[in-house]
């Protein structure tokens, strides 16, 4: 029953699915953890992304994750209108923590119900060469499904992490958190550095749904099971680190591995949530909460 | 003198719910009905914790269909009767409550919300693997012959009557008494609130295990309405949406408020089900939702006052 093969094969999947985690929960970061804005509706771009990707895959033979790349712009721009909408309409008033939260609610279950209503619940997936394929590590198999979007979702982290820390933009970011007066005699607008920051989380939320549907196939109503998974890390990573949120990733991606081979897959939704409910009631600061 | 006036209303409109069953009119209108005054229960439920105490649930799915498979327990177990699976389904409920409410100590805002979506997700999980009550095939219960009126329809339409007219009332009277002003108080400013002497804690445990209370009680009646129970038919999103929607659209602030958003956007998915789609009808939901948030914050309820002291 129990094999050490197997456990291996589990923990090594828990880590490639853990770099794909932080790629899907680096928005949130940066928007719920930098901004304070809580862009409930994030999974509902990262699906969005996705479906982006299937259709440029089904009808033009697209690889998903180039795809990705290349509607990154697109995304950004809806991103920064979201902010915008967002700002005027709750943050200038002062009203945005409750409101706002129903504002992002309604607007996940809108992308919700309108991909659904265009591309009915069936499970929608891509084809490219490298899905399906594996390579042996000696009784551990990677899977290039999962090892792909690991090191596309590494690579985003590092880039991101580097925008933070060494240009003036990324800086800015950091710093509308904290002092906003400080950041305009810097002479920087507030509101134009958090539609910047609100973009890039968009964005990234759009790339990493085309990592999601290289690594299973998906439904409109996928994104309920990421609310849970992203809050969990980007919580449990510490609100708003990048090093934090890669750590948590990684954790719960062993965990829900660890889960599913242990107790099989029905169980492993439970984890995020239980790791999220439990953060919160102990730690609502996180690993590396600042 | 207005709380007589206010339970003979009640009364009124309960006698008017006879007369409507003994019109005996189409019957797709009580089945429909009870789905309106089922989210009455809900927005009214809902409201009493994210309007007075300004706490927004996200987990109405959670005491929703946990008062749903505490009548299916009780039904597989014990074959209780239906008054009893309504009073322990929200017993059941208001209990879980009663356990956000301690979660309020350490959680506020939008970690709360957050806390009481996973809270829905992890119940989901834990039915989904309970074969007991279905497990992920779900539950068929039989129903034995309807003991009054006739028609199950028509019974459980009656029956949902009487509970949104008890909901409504005790609503209300929390709303006018010194707990709705505490939990307004709380609302507003909770570390103030407590400073004046306001027992905040008390309030809050009060308004989530009583908000907990009515959805459970929402829920229990479910099982003898659709017959057969799936996990994702009763953790539905749309509940946590609607009981959202229905309080914002008609205003948070007063127990009318959800009563109007609930009536209103209830009867126009009914309608929308029937004449469009299902599909298009959650659609509308989410976009009137989106639509009231951004430009009337205070719902029907707001936008009447603000043209009356015009």
């Amino acid at each position: 029953m129990f094999s050490w093969d197997l456990l291996a094969n589990a923990i090594v999947a828990g880590i490639l699915l853990g770099g794909f985690y932080a790629a899907v929960s680096l928005g949130v970061s940066l928007t719920f953890g930098l901004l304070d804005v809580v862009n409930i509706a994030h999974p509902a771009f990262v699906i969005l992304g996705a479906y982006v990707a299937y259709m440029m895959n089904s009808s033009f033979g697209l690889d998903p994750i180039l795809t990705g790349v290349l509607f990154t712009p697109l995304f950004y721009a809806v991103g920064a209108g979201v902010y915008r909408i967002y700002y005027s309409s709750f943050e200038r008033r002062g009203e945005e923590s409750l409101r706002g939260l129903v504002f992002f609610f309604g607007l996940l279950f809108i992308i919700e119900v309108a991909l659904s209503l265009k591309y009915g619940v069936d499970y929608r997936m891509v084809e490219a060469a490298y899905i399906g394929k594996s390579i042996d590590l000696g009784g551990v198999g990677i899977a290039f499904r999962l090892l792909v979007p690991c090191v596309v979702g590494l690579a985003m982290t590092l880039a991101l992490y580097l925008f933070l820390s060494r240009t003036f933009y990324g800086r800015a970011v950091m710093g509308v958190s904290q002092d906003q007066v400080a950041l305009r005699l810097m002479g920087a607008n507030p509101v134009r550095i958090k539609t910047i920051a609100f973009g890039i989380g968009i964005a990234a939320a759009s790339l990493s749904g085309a990592l999601l549907i290289t690594i299973s196939p998906v439904v409109p109503s996928t994104d309920r099971d990421y609310i849970g998974r992203v809050f969990a890390i980007t919580v449990l990573g510490g609100l708003g680190s990048i090093g934090g949120t890669l750590v948590a990733s990684i954790i719960l991606g062993v965990a829900e591995s660890l889960m599913a081979t242990l107790f099989g897959p029905s169980w492993s939704l439970a984890v995020s949530f239980g790791i999220l409910l439990l953060a919160l009631a102990v730690r609502p600061a996180g690993l590396f909460g600042r | 003198m207005k709380t007589v006036r206010a339970f003979l209303v009640g009364v009124a409109l309960i006698g008017l719910g006879l007369l409507l069953v003994g019109l005996r009119v189409n019957p797709y209108a009580y089945f429909a009905g009870y789905v309106v005054l089922q989210y009455v229960i809900i927005a009214t439920a809902w409201n009493v914790l994210g309007g007075y105490a300004g706490y927004v649930n996200f987990g109405t799915p959670a005491f929703f269909a946990l008062g749903a498979y505490t009548a299916i327990f009780l039904i597989e177990a014990f074959g209780a009767p239906l008054p009893v699976l309504i009073l322990a389904g929200g017993l059941v409920a208001g209990l879980l409550g009663l356990g956000i409410g301690y979660l309020t100590l350490r959680l506020k805002g939008v970690f709360f919300s957050i806390a009481t979506f996973a809270l829905s997700v992890v119940l989901q999980t834990l039915i989904i693997n309970w074969d007991y009550v279905g497990g992920a095939k779900g539950y068929t219960l039989i129903r034995p012959p309807a003991p009054f009126f006739g028609s199950w329809a028509i019974l459980l339409f009656m029956v949902m009557v009487g509970l949104a007219v008890v909901t409504v009332l005790v609503a209300r009277s929390v709303e006018r008494s010194w707990i709705g002003r505490g939990l307004a108080a709380l609302r507003d400013n909770e570390e103030a609130a407590e400073c004046m002497g306001v027992p905040t804690l008390r309030l809050k445990l009060f308004a989530t295990t009583l908000s907990g209370f009515f959805l459970g009680v929402a829920g229990a009646p479910f099982p003898y309405y659709v017959t057969y129970v799936e996990p994702s038919s009763a953790f539905d999103l749309n509940y946590a949406v609607n009981a959202l929607a229905m309080p914002m659209i008609g205003g948070t602030t007063t127990w009318i408020g959800p009563v109007i958003g609930a009536v209103l956007l209830g009867t126009a998915q009914q309608v929308a089900t029937v004449t469009i789609s299902s599909e298009l009808n959650l659609l509308i939901v989410g976009v009137v939702l989106v639509l009231f948030v951004v430009l009337a914050p205070e719902g029907i309820v707001g936008l009447v006052r603000r043209l009356r002291h015009r």
